[in-house]
């Protein structure tokens, strides 16, 4: 490495790395309770995130009130936040973050070190790959996630293929069939490795209307083509082998954390959700950097990240105006059962005080009906019976603590 | 006689025929290169482990061995000037099992006789305080200081780019029909045009045999393609281990091999299955499910991590342990073949034996004086990279780091990549993590009109 790189230093009150939705609710609302300087960083050449290849409703219901498609959403959002005064520093990549609020950039022209008071980690999910889901098979072009899809379509126009099998069945693989149908491609299939939609039911009905064969509990997914795809094989239900022509696969779903910063820093990741971990207050393990909206592990509606982007600015503008947040001492939460694969929160920050974020997040492994426990390791914080299929994560109101 | 004739025709532009085209090229010769697929590297070399190895288990007495001992030590020598990284992991040779541990010496004992005196024996205790996430299940093992991570492709592309700047010619997309020695010299139809040559050299690799059987009508040897599976880990994952990682070999393979890459990751494979496709490089969901499980035996902590890719590659055995070189003096012909699993680390050396060879037979040149390097960019993440140093003019792909200035030199180069697999392999674009969740769009974008297979799919 190059000893002698140059940085151009800049120095702010609140820098957020990551210009999606939760990135732009954080910093918007900051500029509204009168922060000075924030700084939004993104890497692509535009703010709104994942939202602005969204070319369908609905979007923007709670925010402004209004049904608006996926990339007018986008826009508003990016209005809203240049009118409030917020620095949006596009075409721009953090390349390292550093303790005590400061984060190395790369611009198209320099380098930059950006020490701020606090920063803020917003930098969403992205869909598992197929090597990440050891999708076997050969290796043609033509097998992209439905983020990739949606790019190429809404922004570039292009068509990447005509008759795609879609391999998932979340929300996402839902809306990757409207993107298709947005250039008359047509999907022949959508196949799911569990034995159910990974949606509400009443999405089912959908691919009917869309005659789109739905094939459940399927396994040993094996992609065939040369240079491009010709078919897709697989095991289905009755562990007889399918196969099902086709020119293109979506691998759509399956989010993750977009947390390739955080992977070589100090900040410490939590193994449940593969996001940053966090306290009751959104903070990470160092305490100069918070994280909201989707980075912490879940693929949650703008909506939802929108609303949790204001009710982190607003501790923040709490933690900056020195009300602050008693102790930096972290215990660690846990809950033994087996079925909870996660919990958000992750730590409470002692004394617990005044609990910043009014609910517990669950995410869980498999079905559960019994009663579970979440506590530290001085105190049971929470006990209480729940009921729930693996779909969602859970919400649990947070009691008040001493 | 035709005008247009070349001494040398080598067919098949992988590793081997790569490091020959360099080597003929600077020994002074007119060097053709004929490759059936649209860009270099496209067959047996496109998948391997990327070790730079020592020899330390090759057969003793072996051409194998005195191909890679003078392979290993040019590639150290020109790494340098032709920008190539080099990590000098070294690496451990582990047992697992009492049968194993018992091996250990007569192991130590041939890499001796190989000429490999740095390797020496290591106690458990002293390997686990070396790399403290390997099991503790391991029973013993011995280091060899001198194995090394490098790039599997910037090598054979710096040396077919060495080739091409100092005059030789590189006809991709172009497969060699038949041909026909007369009058001493070469004529070979291809799938364009006609092709002349004094000397003719087989690099076919995985279709070695069946281009000896074009060429002369006769097969030297058989090939029975053996495919290997690898899984790539996060690069987080490189942190947990810092030497290479080799099980104890058997007749047929090195074994399962657990160690970084230079570009930051982690690699676990490969596995080694014979099949009768020279093509089929594909991979299936439960041997990479065992490749993982494998790798967490070795290094428990690695089920933590992430996957970013896996693929797999093709080794063009045959039914020889050792190296196919033949030649037909009387044909001015030579096949260069059955370069199993080693040939990235022997290129080199195989291409200085050929070199003598020829000369011996009477093809002799006048070296060139001062040779051109070519431009190769350095894609190590363990070396400065192009988005460090300043007009990079952004990124286009974030997980790798690879800038548009860097996409557009090589799209701009002197050879410029006809596929996509092609770009990606020059610059890593689209390999990370997220395997095109970002970029695939800009790249369409940015490639549009100058691939052989584009992108986008054309009504």
């Amino acid at each position: 490495m190059n000893s002698e790189t140059v940085f151009a230093e800049k120095t702010c009150t609140v820098a957020i790395v990551g210009g999606g939705t939760a990135g732009l609710a954080v910093a918007s609302q900051l500029k509204r309770l009168s922060i000075e300087k924030v700084v939004v960083i993104e890497r692509e050449n535009e703010v709104g995130g994942v939202p602005r290849n969204c070319d369908h409703y609905p979007f923007g219901l709670r925010e402004y009130s209004r049904f608006l498609k996926g990339s007018a959403y986008a826009k508003r959002n990016k209005k809203l936040a240049k009118e409030l005064g917020v620095e949006l520093l596009t075409n721009t990549t953090v390349t390292k973050i550093r303790p005590n609020a400061t984060l190395e950039l790369l611009s198209k022209t320099e380098r930059i070190l950006l020490k701020a008071d606090r920063v803020v980690l917003t930098t969403g999910v992205r869909e598992s790959s197929r090597s990440q889901r050891l999708i076997g098979g050969d290796r043609p072009n033509g097998v992209i996630t439905t983020g990739a899809l949606q790019t190429m379509v809404y922004m570039s126009r292009f068509k990447p293929f005509q008759r795609p099998i879609i391999i998932g069945s979340e929300l996402v693989s839902f809306s990757a069939i409207q993107t298709c149908a947005h250039l008359g491609i047509k999907p022949v299939a959508m196949i799911e490795e569990q034995d159910q939609v990974r949606v509400r039911k009443l999405f089912r009905p959908y691919l009917f209307i869309k005659n789109i064969p739905l094939y459940l509990s399927v396994s040993n997914i094996r992609i065939n083509g040369d240079t491009s795809v010709e078919s897709i094989k697989f095991k289905n239900s009755r562990g007889l082998e399918h196969e099902i022509e086709t020119d293109g696969v979506i691998i759509s779903g399956r989010f993750r954390p977009e947390t390739q910063l955080l992977l070589d820093s100090h900040i410490e990741i939590d193994a449940g959700t593969s996001g940053p971990a966090i306290d009751q207050h959104g903070r990470c393990t160092d305490t100069s950097f918070y994280a909201t909206g989707n980075i912490l592990g879940h693929a949650e509606s703008s909506g939802f990240c929108w609303h949790e982007g204001i009710e982190t600015a607003k501790r923040i503008h709490e933690d900056l105006l020195g009300k602050g947040f008693s102790g930096n001492q972290m215990s660690h939460l846990r809950c033994d059962d087996p079925a909870v694969k996660f919990l958000i929160p992750q730590h409470l920050s002692s004394p617990y005080g005044s609990m910043s974020m009014a609910r517990f997040y669950i995410g869980l492994n498999s079905p559960i009906n019994r009663e579970i426990v979440i506590k530290t390791n001085l105190d049971v914080i929470w006990k209480g019976k729940i009921k729930s299929r693996p779909l969602r994560r859970l919400q649990i109101p947070i009691p008040n603590l001493p | 006689m035709p005008s247009n004739k070349h001494d040398i025709a080598i067919v098949g532009a992988g590793v081997v025929g790569c490091a020959l085209a360099r080597r003929l090229t600077l020994d002074g010769a007119s060097v053709i290169v004929l490759e059936k697929a649209y860009d270099v590297l496209d067959g047996a070399s496109k998948g391997n482990s990327a070790i730079l190895h020592t020899g330390f288990d090759a057969p003793s007495g072996s051409l194998e061995l005195d191909c890679i001992k003078s392979g290993y030590n040019e590639y150290l020598e020109v790494s340098e000037s032709l920008s190539l990284p080099i990590l000098k992991s070294g690496a451990l040779v582990l047992a697992w099992d009492s049968e194993q541990l018992k091996v250990l010496p007569k192991l130590i004992e041939k890499a001796h006789e190989n000429g490999i005196f740095n390797v020496r024996p290591l106690d458990r205790e002293e390997i686990l305080r070396r790399e403290p996430e390997l099991s503790r299940e391991l029973l013993g093992g011995f280091e060899v200081p001198g194995e090394y991570i490098i790039d599997p492709w910037a090598s054979a592309n710096a040396y077919i780019g060495q080739a091409v700047e100092n005059g030789a010619n590189l006809w991709r997309g172009v497969e060699v029909l038949s041909g026909n020695f007369e009058q001493n010299y070469w004529t070979l139809e291809t799938s364009t045009e006609k092709v002349y040559s004094r000397y003719l050299i087989n690099c076919g690799g995985l279709y070695g045999d069946l281009l000896d059987e074009r060429l002369i009508k006769k097969k030297n040897f058989t090939i029975t393609p053996r495919k290997g599976q690898f899984v790539i880990f996060d690069k987080a994952a490189s942190s947990l281990v810092s030497s290479t990682v080799l099980p104890i070999p058997t007749a047929t393979t090195k074994g399962v091999v657990i160690c970084r890459t230079i570009f930051g990751n982690l690699l676990v494979g490969p596995t080694a299955e014979d099949q009768e496709s020279r093509r089929n490089i594909a991979t299936d969901s439960s041997t990479l499910v065992k490749l993982c499980k494998k790798g967490s035996t070795i290094i428990p902590k690695l089920e933590n991590y992430d996957i970013t890719s896996s693929y797999a590659g093709l080794r063009p055995a045959t039914q020889y342990s050792d190296y196919q070189i033949h030649h037909k003096t009387e044909m001015a012909y030579l096949t260069v073949g059955g370069i199993r699993s080693t040939g990235l680390s022997a290129a080199l050396g195989i291409a200085n034996y050929v070199s003598k060879m020829l000369s011996e037979m009477g093809f002799q040149f006048s070296p060139q004086k001062n040779p051109k390097l070519p431009e190769v960019d350095k894609l190590s993440e363990y070396h400065e990279r192009d988005w460090q140093i300043p007009g990079a003019d952004g990124v286009v792909c974030h997980c790798e780091m690879v800038t548009k200035r860097e996409i557009e030199r090589v799209i701009n180069g002197p050879i410029p990549p006809q596929t996509i697999q092609g770009l990606k392999r020059r610059t890593r674009v689209a390999m990370g993590r997220c395997q095109g969740f970002y970029c695939s769009a800009e790249l369409a974008k940015i490639t549009n009109g100058k691939l052989k297979i584009p992108l986008i799919c054309n009504e």
